[in-house]
């Protein structure tokens, strides 16, 4: 049932991923610990939320540390020379700097400085998948040989509330690269469409500790609105349906909200299994969409179609239509998979989760 | 005074608005009204709100003239009312005496909030201002909280159970499902409620009216004019308001309200009816506690056996006494200023022959009880068919 049509006049010129990586930490929280300490019943909370543990950074890491690890892995599998990387886009809403780029920590880190460009992104979620998108259109255009487009993030979530439940660590990279035979393109990325609107959902003002969130506003008009439009721009553009992807991967910032859009755009659920990770890791925020889609690359078969929709609050959705090429297998184990790093875990207690996340103030 | 009628009624949807504001809601529901009256807003001659919390909630007051500039009514006289949840209720009523008295021939009186551009805890806030600010909002009392008082003291005196004000919730899910203008027309179980999660107890989400945005509008002729709008007027045959002490702590007892007992005596003598004859009643069911403990100071059940007969099915459908048709305050929504006109509106299209699914059989009488904050105004409005 993968014979939808592709439409190669769609104004996309394809590229391919060359190679790809990820990363989490290995300290968890479980859903029990921090309802205890606000005297929430963990059950309601971990059947609402979907999410039983989320990830905790060790306390010297942050999203440039995080970047690095995943970039390592994605040039492990590609195993192209770093210094024909010609940019680095870094996407995070936890970036260590308001100002210097956390882009340039990664790229000298992987040996692909200095002849080259690199920039931050920011758009809450979805940085990571737009910074694909920016390494898609340098490559394409012959700008660039390759480009390393980067999710990130060590997100915070205020003490009490309910994203303090959710609110984890996680990182995933891409190196984009021109495909087709002897590019060493491991997939295909054939289309992608963006759904932007001036949706405030979810925001944190320069000095602000914490985000701020709309409550249920973050769904309907949000979340969903955006997701379910970019999903169907992309059927559109590449005319295909549901029916010819064999994985699907939402922005997870729950483990309910994308089953949710799967059942309004039909989509049978068993297509998000692979790529839904929050329930177990909980939602890396600008890792989540490029985690996903990394756990499914970790399994996918060569032909396999893969449908990629992630979401930003502010807001936008970027959809991707990925199909897997044979050179999977050759590269898929140059590298950690991510169930390797889900099941290398050590559990916290609350205190120890807030020294962590330099939770403690001195009064 | 001169008799008085509805000739036009109008509501939005209710439920979370995300796409429309405070204006789009009371203008929706205007042109609505004005629509069903086949009535030429020129022909208005005053204008009448309720709004419990639009200063706190999204930031207006002046409702009044914001709606009569947005409605295109300039320069008719526009005034807005307030007795918090009964706001709706109170303006009616207002409305009511202005063409009564004879000093107004035409008004079109409107209910309208918009919650949800606000936080859970600045809804919580604004709404707590419905009861006593410095002696029980400052002591850290909600509207959950004091209506939980309530319930405990029924369910100890009387024997009133949980299970009992969980099919309140049913029955009104019930009645909402049939009810297109709802927020929820989902039907729920004893079970459903049961299971909610705690919000004061025994006091659980099901059992709780929820954070809604919408708005309504009637307009009201003498009802000598009547016909030349609509040829099924409704008459306003009584208008009745009480007023009781604002704090809980200060009432003479907690399972009774006394002003619902004294508007609606007044208003029956005033129609000259008995609760047998109301076929009908839209009351105030913030709390599932509230209207049982309602039914029972309307005079349909005798005190202490409101739980009872919510259990036993008799205010279902076309049961003994059909209450909240629309799905009430829990099932239809409550935008707080909007629903003492909603009540109207739905009375009206039951005596109309007009509630779909939903109607109740030879509707003739029906009543609307308005209740503000834990029960410190009451208004209560008869309506008949003309």
């Amino acid at each position: 049932m993968r014979a939808g049509r592709r439409s190669r006049d769609n104004g996309d010129i394809v590229v391919g991923i060359v190679g790809y990586g990820a990363y989490v930490p290995k300290y968890r929280i479980k859903v029990e610990e921090i309802a205890k300490v606000w005297g929430e019943e963990p059950d309601r909370i971990k059947k609402g939320l979907g999410v039983h543990e989320k990830t905790v950074p060790d306390i010297d890491e942050d999203s440039a540390t995080l970047a690095v690890e995943a970039a390592r892995n994605a040039l492990l599998r590609a195993g192209i020379d770093p210094t024909e990387i010609g940019a680095v886009f870094v996407g995070s809403e936890s970036h260590p700097y308001a100002v210097k780029p956390t882009a340039t920590i990664v790229a000298e880190a992987i040996g692909a400085t200095p002849n080259m460009t690199a920039a931050d992104l920011e758009f809450a979620c979805k940085a990571g998948t737009v910074s694909i998108q920016c390494c898609m259109g340098m490559v394409a255009s012959g700008m660039i040989k390759y480009g390393v487009g980067i999710g990130t993030d060590t997100s915070q979530g205020r003490p009490g509330d309910a994203l303090e439940y959710t609110a984890s660590a996680g990182a995933a990279a891409y190196i984009i690269g021109k495909n087709g035979n002897g590019s060493g393109a491991l997939a295909d990325i054939e289309a992608t469409f963006s759904y932007t609107t001036d949706t405030p959902d979810f925001w944190r003002k320069p000095l602000a500790e914490f985000p701020t969130h709309g409550g249920r506003f973050t769904g309907a008009p949000a979340y969903f609105k955006h997701i379910i439009n970019a999903t169907q721009g992309l059927f559109e553009k590449t005319g295909t349906t549901a029916a010819d992807y064999d994985y699907v991967v939402f922005h997870q910032p729950n483990g309910k909200f994308p089953l949710e859009a799967a059942k309004k755009l039909g989509i049978p659920v068993e297509k998000l299994k692979q790529g839904l990770l929050t329930p177990m890791i909980g939602n890396t925020y600008s890792g989540a969409s490029v985690l996903g889609l990394a756990a499914v690359l970790d399994v996918a078969k060569a032909n396999e179609q893969i449908l990629v929709t992630s979401f930003g609050s502010g807001a936008g959705s970027d959809s991707f239509a990925i199909r897997v090429t044979d050179v999977i297998e050759e590269k898929r184990n140059k590298a950690r998979s991510v169930q390797s790093y889900i099941d290398n875990k050590e559990y916290l207690d609350y205190g120890m989760y807030v020294k962590h996340r330099r939770k403690l103030k001195s009064l | 005074m001169r008799r008085v009628a509805i000739v036009g009624v109008g509501m939005t949807k209710f439920g979370e608005e995300w796409g429309r504001g405070f204006r789009d809601l009371i203008v929706e529901a205007g042109a609505r009204a004005l629509q069903d009256a086949n009535m030429s807003g020129a022909e208005l001659d005053a204008l009448y709100c309720g709004t419990m919390a639009p200063g706190k909630l999204v930031g207006q007051e002046h409702s009044a003239a914001l709606i009569a500039d947005f409605m295109g009514l300039n320069p008719i006289p526009a005034t807005r009312v307030e007795a918090a949840c009964a706001s709706g209720g109170l303006a009616l009523r207002q409305a009511y005496m202005a063409v009564g008295s004879g000093m107004h021939d035409a008004v079109v009186v409107g209910g309208v909030e918009k919650m949800t551009d606000a936080s859970g805890a600045q809804v919580s806030s604004a709404l707590g201002g419905a009861g006593d600010q410095e002696w029980e909002l400052f002591s850290g009392a909600t509207f959950p909280g004091l209506y939980a008082f309530m319930a405990r003291r029924h369910m100890l005196e009387y024997g009133t159970t949980e299970e009992q004000l969980a099919a309140v919730a049913v029955k009104n899910h019930a009645n909402g499902s049939k009810n297109k203008y709802a927020q929820y027309q989902n039907e729920i179980t004893i079970d459903t409620v049961m299971k909610s999660k705690v919000v004061a107890s025994p006091l659980k989400v099901f059992d709780c009216a929820p954070v809604t945005d919408g708005a309504a509008v009637v307009i009201l002729v003498p009802l000598e004019k009547a016909k030349k709008y609509n040829e099924n007027p409704i008459e306003i045959v009584a208008s009745a308001q009480a007023s009781d002490t604002i704090a809980l702590h200060d009432r003479k007892s907690l399972t009774k309200m006394r002003a619902t007992e004294v508007a609606s005596r007044k208003a029956y003598e005033m129609a000259k009816v008995t609760t047998k004859d109301i076929d009908i009643v839209e009351l105030h069911d913030c709390f599932t506690i509230a209207e049982v403990i309602a039914t029972e100071d309307l005079g349909f059940f005798n005190k202490g056996e409101g739980g009872k007969a919510a259990a036993d099915g008799r205010t279902a459908l076309n049961a003994e006494i059909s209450v909240n048709t629309s799905g009430g305050l829990k099932a239809c929504g409550h935008p707080v200023g909007a629903t003492g006109i909603k009540q109207a509106v739905e009375v009206t299209w039951q005596l109309r022959g007009q509630a779909d699914k939903r109607q109740v059989k030879d509707a003739e009488i029906g009543l609307t009880h308005n209740v503000g904050g834990s029960g410190a105004t009451c208004v209560v409005h008869i309506l008949k068919r003309a």
